[in-house]
């Protein structure tokens, strides 16, 4: 019997429509012309122009400056917020849930405000610190989420012939909880990392002068007008994507092996 | 005498439920030692309180003279074997074995050389390098094993450890743990609903209810002399009659009255005064059944009655009898040729004898341990609603 080409067609269809823009974005970034309009033929004039534009590569700096730390935090704080989550019970801690999950739904721009007042409440200088410390605020939860799925159907009893064997409660923990959730606290960083670094509504309100980030660089390059160079920058930031999704796949395909 | 293990009165309650309910237990050194009982009967919690996992909100825990009810887990010279193997999925088989003596610090020539010597009395050599999700679940099971008697453990507990294997590994590694005791000669305390298992590798048993022990004894005694119905119904199948002393016959045997029978003599071994109320229990392969009267005797019970349903299992034939308003279980074994005689079936009137020797007598019953006897299947035979007339014998 002949199958059906429609669902053919349809993956065709969606994956044209994701990667088609994408794809436009790429063979600009190739093109000498400045306007996009129409093909001026290949270049790498704007990889080269793109080197000498130090404001970007600060902006960038910047951003995997915050990326790291607020990962780097928010993994500690997620973590130890998923155990006291799954570990105690109580009246209080359906409060503790919903204050830990709030975050993921209250939208952006609110966050932002909210953060930004408090900052000038506090009469805080905005810097990159309050970058870190407003990134770290959402981060937190996403981590704390993704260990909490991760503990939920976690067998306790593996800890407990841990002990049995003669390992006291840190050593349990590190030699057998820790490796165990290791994936689900690393794909807890993974999406704290990715959700810092392109981060734009919230950082827009809490940065000061001298802390861009390179979402609000690119921001206000578009805003004065040089396309092209944005343009390489994305396949760049492209490129460092498909390296890094490829790398966690292989990470993951070893696991099953 | 102090046992080698001992648990002193103790009681655990979680929340309004006591699941521990003041135990008190005496295991010998090396003994295979079980604690056997339904789901939810403590037994669990008794060996959890045992490996440190759970404290005792009343009593102590004592391993060869020393009070170990407050040293934590890691530092009780004890082993458990999970329900579910508990193995460590992150690391392969000989890392898994390894893990006690590696976090105790020991050379790690020394390591090796024990992990090897375990690997050999499991016989999975050449699976030492795989991780746990590779190996079948029976070789899980010898894994666990041997990752706790590595340890060198004074007493090994195991939870439940063949629930989750199918009949034929269950049946072969009954045989290994058998096997493994002998050769270690550690005591062995284990944890079961499963009388099977408890009665085929048992030195003793306690048999456990509601969080409270019934009792304590070899699977003989269990089984031949239940101190109470509820042990009488839940190890094997038994008859409850219900029944009044009528006369001490001697110091010995009585006799009992029992509505719808003749009178019947019994055993009484528990001493039991005349007037007294009595459950008696009669296991069904205790009776013979015969379509002529048996010769009767001063120590032989028989009663009439109609068969109401058989079902025929090859080795031996299960009846149930209608005697007013009991229905007794028999099972008959075929120690003969069975098709030479007529067999017996639906419908056919038939004597039930026993010895008296063979009934037990109960001053303690409970209603919902009738629950725990095997009733016959539903819709087999004709008309099983039509009550049976029984004729007085």
């Amino acid at each position: 019997m002949k199958r059906s080409r429609i669902p053919l067609y349809t993956t065709c269809l969606v994956l044209l429509f994701f990667y088609l823009p994408i794809a436009v974005l790429v063979i600009n970034s190739f093109n000498a012309s400045k306007f996009g309009g129409g093909w001026g033929g290949f270049s790498l004039r704007w990889y080269r122009e793109l080197i000498d534009q130090r404001e970007i590569w600060h902006a960038l700096r910047n951003t995997l400056v915050i990326a790291f730390s607020a990962t780097a935090l928010s993994v500690v704080l997620g973590t130890s917020a998923a155990f006291a989550l799954h570990r105690f019970t109580g009246r209080l801690q359906r409060l503790h849930y919903t204050l830990i999950y709030t975050p993921l739904v209250v939208p952006d721009i609110l966050m932002g405000m909210s953060l930004l007042l408090f900052f000038v409440a506090l009469s805080a200088q905005l810097s990159l610190l309050t970058i870190f410390l407003a990134h770290v605020t959402f981060c937190i939860s996403y981590v704390a989420m993704v260990v909490l799925a991760r503990l939920q159907d976690f067998d306790f009893s593996i800890v407990e012939a841990a002990q049995d064997l003669g390992a006291n409660w840190w050593t349990a923990a590190w030699r057998v909880l820790l490796p165990m959730l290791a994936p689900g606290i690393g794909a807890g960083a993974l999406l704290a990392f990715t959700l810092s670094i392109d981060d734009f509504v919230i950082s827009f309100f809490v940065a000061g002068p001298g802390s861009t980030t390179l979402p609000i660089r690119i921001y206000s390059m578009i805003k004065h007008g040089s396309p092209p160079l944005i343009n390489a920058l994305s396949v760049l930031l492209l490129v460092i994507t498909f390296v890094l999704v490829w790398f966690s796949q292989k990470l993951t395909e070893e696991k099953i092996k | 005498m102090a046992g080698f293990l001992e648990f002193d009165d103790i009681t655990k309650a979680f929340g309004s439920l006591r699941a521990v309910d003041c135990v008190s237990l005496s295991i010998r050194k090396g003994e295979f030692f079980s604690l056997l009982g339904p789901s939810g009967c403590g037994k669990t919690t008794l060996l959890r309180m045992l490996a440190g996992f759970e404290q005792p909100d009343k009593g102590r825990v004592i391993l060869d003279g020393q009070d170990i009810t407050d040293i934590p887990p890691n530092r009780r010279k004890v082993n458990t074997i999970f329900q579910s193997y508990a193995l460590f999925p992150h690391l392969n088989v000989r890392e898994n074995i390894a893990f006690g003596l590696r976090v105790a610090k020991r050379p790690r020539k020394e390591v090796d050389a024990e992990v090897d010597r375990m690997l050999a009395l499991i016989q999975m050599e050449e699976h030492a390098e795989k991780k746990p999700s590779l190996i079948s679940g029976g070789q899980k099971q010898r894994v666990a094993i041997a990752r706790a008697l590595i340890n060198k453990p004074r007493v090994l507990l195991l939870d439940e450890p063949l629930a989750a294997l199918d009949l034929k590994l269950r049946q072969r590694m009954l045989i290994e743990l058998d096997l493994i005791h002998d050769e270690v000669g550690i005591t062995f305390l284990y944890v079961t609903h499963d009388q099977g298992e408890a009665m085929s590798l048992s030195d003793r048993i306690a048999v456990m209810n509601n969080g409270r022990i019934e009792q304590i004894g070899t699977p003989a005694e269990i089984y031949e002399m239940p101190r109470s119905s509820f042990v009488a119904a839940f190890i094997g199948d038994t008859n409850f009659f219900e029944g009044q002393v009528a006369e001490l016959i001697d110091t010995e045997y009585s006799r009992l009255t029992i509505d719808g029978f003749p009178d019947v003599v019994c055993f009484n071994d528990r001493k039991m005064n005349t007037g007294n109320l009595v459950y008696v229990s009669i296991r069904p392969e205790k009776f013979r059944i015969s379509r002529e009267q048996p010769q009767g005797g001063g120590r032989v019970n028989q009663v009439r009655g109609v068969v109401e349903d058989v079902i025929y299992l090859g080795a031996q034939t299960k009846y149930w009898v209608r005697v007013q308003q009991y229905l007794i279980a028999v099972n008959q074994q075929h120690s003969r040729f069975l098709l030479d005689q007529k067999p017996i079936t639906w419908k056919d009137e038939v004597w039930v004898s026993w010895f008296a020797d063979d009934g037990f007598m109960l001053d303690r019953y409970s209603e919902t341990d009738e629950q725990l006897i095997q009733l016959p299947p539903e819709e087999v035979g004709d008309d099983p609603g039509q009550e049976p007339q029984a004729d007085e014998a």
